[in-house]
């Protein structure tokens, strides 16, 4: 799942839970998953 | 205050009580506590009780070692049996602990008493102790900020003379943070030395008990009491000539205040005069750490509460709810790559440690912040104050190495600033024998 499919369905759930407050965390959230998939130390099926 | 190697030492002189030192911490809780809100339970009636028991056995020649009838407070997210451990939340409203944690259970058996519980951050998710149930603690040096957190109520405690030490627990800096706000030293055993049975978790994967003291011998006499090692006795000092300390400045260094800078600088420099050889080194990974703290952190607190969440959420402080709420919509894929970067940095981290006794960074970017301070300028840029709490702090809990922080003197308007000592994984002796012999450098700029 990219991060911004992922970003986009849980704000969109969050947002049906009644939780807008969270979309601004999962915004923040998202950048720091992006900084850990871009890692060199992340496993990759090529190598 | 008296130290607890100090109040021993007149203990067996006959010089003073168990009775009377538990009755000074009383005094100073009566005194402070609606001020400085660092206790939520005071048990003076048991403290008082232990005390003269504990009187009765060493006049009995019953000596139980360093900590018999020492007045301490612990974190209330400790189990104490009969008590109920609240983890600062309503949502543990009725909670009576059954039994002790292990902790406590080596702590009795130590003769330490026990004269309350204190404050902290809510379910220790936080770094501030802002968001508790029973409001926020404050700090002693300035009851305007922050005591720092998770442990907050008990750094607060100590500082403020209530207590001689305390128990906290640690799982991005819950320990250190609060005890550099306050000037006090912190210890984060080695990962899993020390029982977390007992405790409420926040992260299974990086939580740690350990103490906060007024000075290192007394936070070795506490650790190794909280190992089931009653009688250990402080190592003998030794010198700081031809000690390896490695500084690591890439990220460690990169946001930091201008005071803090100014006394962290002064502590290389003295440490090095002291004839300490003091080299320069990076850890490649430290500017993910934050990313791989929350991708295994989150998850871990995500499962704990994802019952309460659903059942009970009003119970929550408004900002520990949306947070724990943020955590239940992590990727299973982006938790196993964390573990990847967990693995990565301990590697790093030991690499660095093959050459040297000890890593030193500073503990806080910032001095204790403001209470309600939802940010703070540094270095002329303004920065989240929960972002700078945990940013020295939590690459060691992914880690796992053991850290002492310990005071390094104060900023222009008197908060203290702290300094962490890291060392090497299951030799967190060698490191509180490191931090003994840096201690009279460090802590008296």
């Amino acid at each position: 799942m990219t991060i911004e499919a992922w970003l986009k369905a849980a704000i969109a759930d969050a947002e049906t839970r009644k939780l807008p407050e969270l979309k601004a965390l999962l915004e923040a959230l998202a950048k720091s998953t992006t900084a850990l998939r871009q890692a060199d130390f992340n496993d990759d099926a090529r190598r | 205050m008296m130290t607890i190697e100090e109040f021993g030492r007149r203990l067996r002189a006959r010089e003073v009580s168990a009775e009377q030192a538990t009755e000074a911490c009383l005094q100073r809780i009566e005194a402070e506590n609606a001020t400085l809100n660092a206790f939520i339970r005071v048990t003076a009636d048991d403290a008082r009780q232990a005390a003269r028991e504990r009187d009765r056995e060493l006049a009995a020649g019953h000596d139980r070692g360093p900590l018999h009838g020492v007045p301490i407070s612990i974190k209330d997210l400790i189990d104490m049996r009969g008590l109920p451990t609240t983890a600062a939340s309503r949502v543990r409203e009725g909670h009576v602990a059954a039994r002790d944690a292990a902790v406590i259970t080596h702590l009795r058996e130590a003769g330490a008493v026990f004269v309350g519980k204190t404050n902290l951050h809510e379910f220790a998710f936080g770094t501030t102790n802002e968001d508790s149930a029973f409001g926020p603690a404050r700090n002693p040096k300035d009851p305007s900020r922050s005591p720092g957190g998770s442990s907050g109520g008990s750094a607060a405690s100590v500082a403020a003379g209530m207590a001689l030490a305390t128990i906290g627990t640690d799982t991005g800096g819950s320990i250190r943070i609060p005890a550099a706000a306050c000037g006090i030293v912190g210890l984060k055993p080695t990962i899993g030395e020390v029982s977390t049975d007992g405790v409420v978790p926040l992260s299974r994967t990086f939580d740690h008990v350990g103490p906060l003291a007024q000075n290192v011998t007394d936070a070795f006499l506490l650790f190794h009491a909280l190992l089931g090692d009653h009688i250990a006795a402080p190592p003998a000092p030794m010198p700081l000539h031809g000690v390896r300390i490695a500084v690591l400045r890439k990220y460690f260094c990169d946001v930091l205040d201008e005071d803090v800078r100014a006394r962290f600088e002064e502590a290389v420099a003295r440490l090095r005069d002291a004839g300490v050889h003091v080299d320069e080194i990076a850890i490649r990974h430290a500017d993910l750490v934050s990313a791989i703290y929350l991708h295994i952190s989150l998850p871990d607190a995500a499962a704990y509460h994802a019952l309460t969440l659903d059942t009970m959420p009003e119970r929550y402080t408004p900002n520990v709810r949306m947070r724990l709420e943020m955590s239940r919509y992590l990727l299973a894929e982006d938790y196993a790559r964390a573990l990847a970067g967990r693995d990565a940095l301990r590697r790093e981290v030991d690499a660095a440690l093959a050459q040297h006794d000890a890593l030193l960074v500073p503990t806080l970017p910032i001095p204790a912040p403001p209470i309600g301070a939802a940010t703070v300028e540094v270095a002329g840029q303004s920065q989240q104050v929960r972002a700078m709490m945990l940013r020295l702090t939590q690459p060691f809990n992914v880690s796992g190495h053991p850290v002492v922080s310990m005071p390094a003197g104060t900023t222009r308007t008197g908060l203290p600033v702290g300094v962490q000592l890291v060392g090497c994984r299951q030799q967190t002796d060698a490191l509180l024998r490191i931090a003994l012999a840096c201690e009279p450098t460090i802590s008296k700029l």
